[in-house]
């Protein structure tokens, strides 16, 4: 009898009698992840198409004539100093300091602001110089890559100021605490595909 | 206090959630980055070595560090978290992004090679087979 019991108890389950009881909330850091590599599958085509177009000039202007390295830097700076800053938010609010988390929050909107600041500036320049997106394929897929980038820039600012807003507002309940992780993981994703745009666009490419 | 939060988060933690972040963490994996990047801003823009091959080769490998770098201080990518899952995601992503860009680059580079329209008379006939050996 012993025995049967036994036997009961080892047997396999082929699908679960309980139904699953998830926190709120607990599949959505798994769900985000997600969500970033797909939008690195958008990167990585956009990448693709600057690598085919990128010396393809049509006669015009190329890629050593138009990229000021010096502007790239400081841009870069703008977008490095935003992420620690970030950071710095994340741990704020890990020690449950809402104001230092609102304080550091407000600068990382700062640098990315200014990171928009002078793209748009050199976005503003090469259009005024006559290399606009137009004018050759290699501009067509720099626009399309560095300006997609820029996008994901800007509705992370908007994701930011709302967040400061729902902060401010309901302190750093759980669900807030969940947004700024998400937020910080999207933040710090376009950091690393900036790292791809300034090696292979900027820097190789004005080494034609 | 902040004891009590630390073994919260421990808690937290241990069902699979992100990382826990440090100040250290940060800290570091922000000073690898500027070295990561003031390296080969400084060698393209003060043309440090002569041979282009050599530079593009340094700047895209810093580039590949600087990506680990920032998963891991950053992103705080480990194989634990989400239970291996998050790490499996970016390891299939990363074999669709080789496969998408390489393989572009590939096709590509073929056809501006065998079919790029000014094409010299005389040796017309040479692309021609070529193309019928594809």
């Amino acid at each position: 009898m012993a025995n049967h019991t036994a036997t009961t108890a080892d047997a396999p389950h082929f699908w679960e009698t309980e139904p699953h009881h998830h926190e709120a909330g607990s599949s959505t850091m798994l769900g985000f992840w997600l969500y970033l590599m797909s939008d690195c599958l958008i990167f990585a085509m956009l990448f693709a198409g600057w690598g085919v177009y990128g010396q393809s000039a049509a006669g015009g202007p190329t890629a050593p004539e138009l990229f000021d390295l010096k502007l790239v830097a400081l841009n870069t700076a703008m977008l490095l100093f935003s992420s620690i800053t970030y950071g710095f938010a994340m741990i704020a609010a890990q020690e449950d300091n809402k104001r230092a988390t609102l304080g550091w929050l407000a600068v990382t909107g700062l640098f990315g602001a200014a990171f928009l600041g002078i793209e748009m500036y050199e976005f503003a320049h090469l259009i005024h110089e006559g290399a606009g997106p137009q004018r050759s394929a290699f501009l067509s897929s720099f626009f399309a890559l560095v300006g997609t980038h820029g996008l994901h820039v800007f509705f992370g600012m908007i994701w930011l100021t709302v967040l400061m807003v729902q902060v401010a507002k309901k302190g750093l309940i759980a669900a807030n605490t969940r947004r700024l992780a998400c937020l910080s993981l999207f933040w710090h994703f376009l950091d690393v595909v900036w790292i791809g745009v300034f090696t292979f666009v900027y820097l190789l490419g004005s080494m034609q | 206090m902040s004891h009590d939060a630390h073994a919260a988060h421990d808690g937290h933690h241990g069902e699979g959630g992100a990382a826990h972040a440090t100040r250290k963490g940060y800290v570091t994996g922000f000073l690898l980055s500027v070295v990561l990047t003031a390296i080969p801003f400084g060698l393209v823009m003060g043309g440090v070595i002569d041979d282009m091959r050599i530079t593009a080769g340094i700047v895209m490998a810093l580039a590949i560090v600087q990506i680990v770098v920032h998963m891991i201080y950053f992103l705080h990518m480990d194989t634990k978290s989400e239970g291996g899952w998050t790490l499996m995601a970016l390891i299939f992503t990363a074999v669709i992004v080789v496969i998408t860009i390489a393989g572009s680059l590939w096709v590509m580079v073929n056809m501006n090679r065998y079919m790029m329209p000014p094409m010299p008379p005389a040796s017309a006939a040479a692309p021609m087979s070529d193309m019928s050996g594809m």
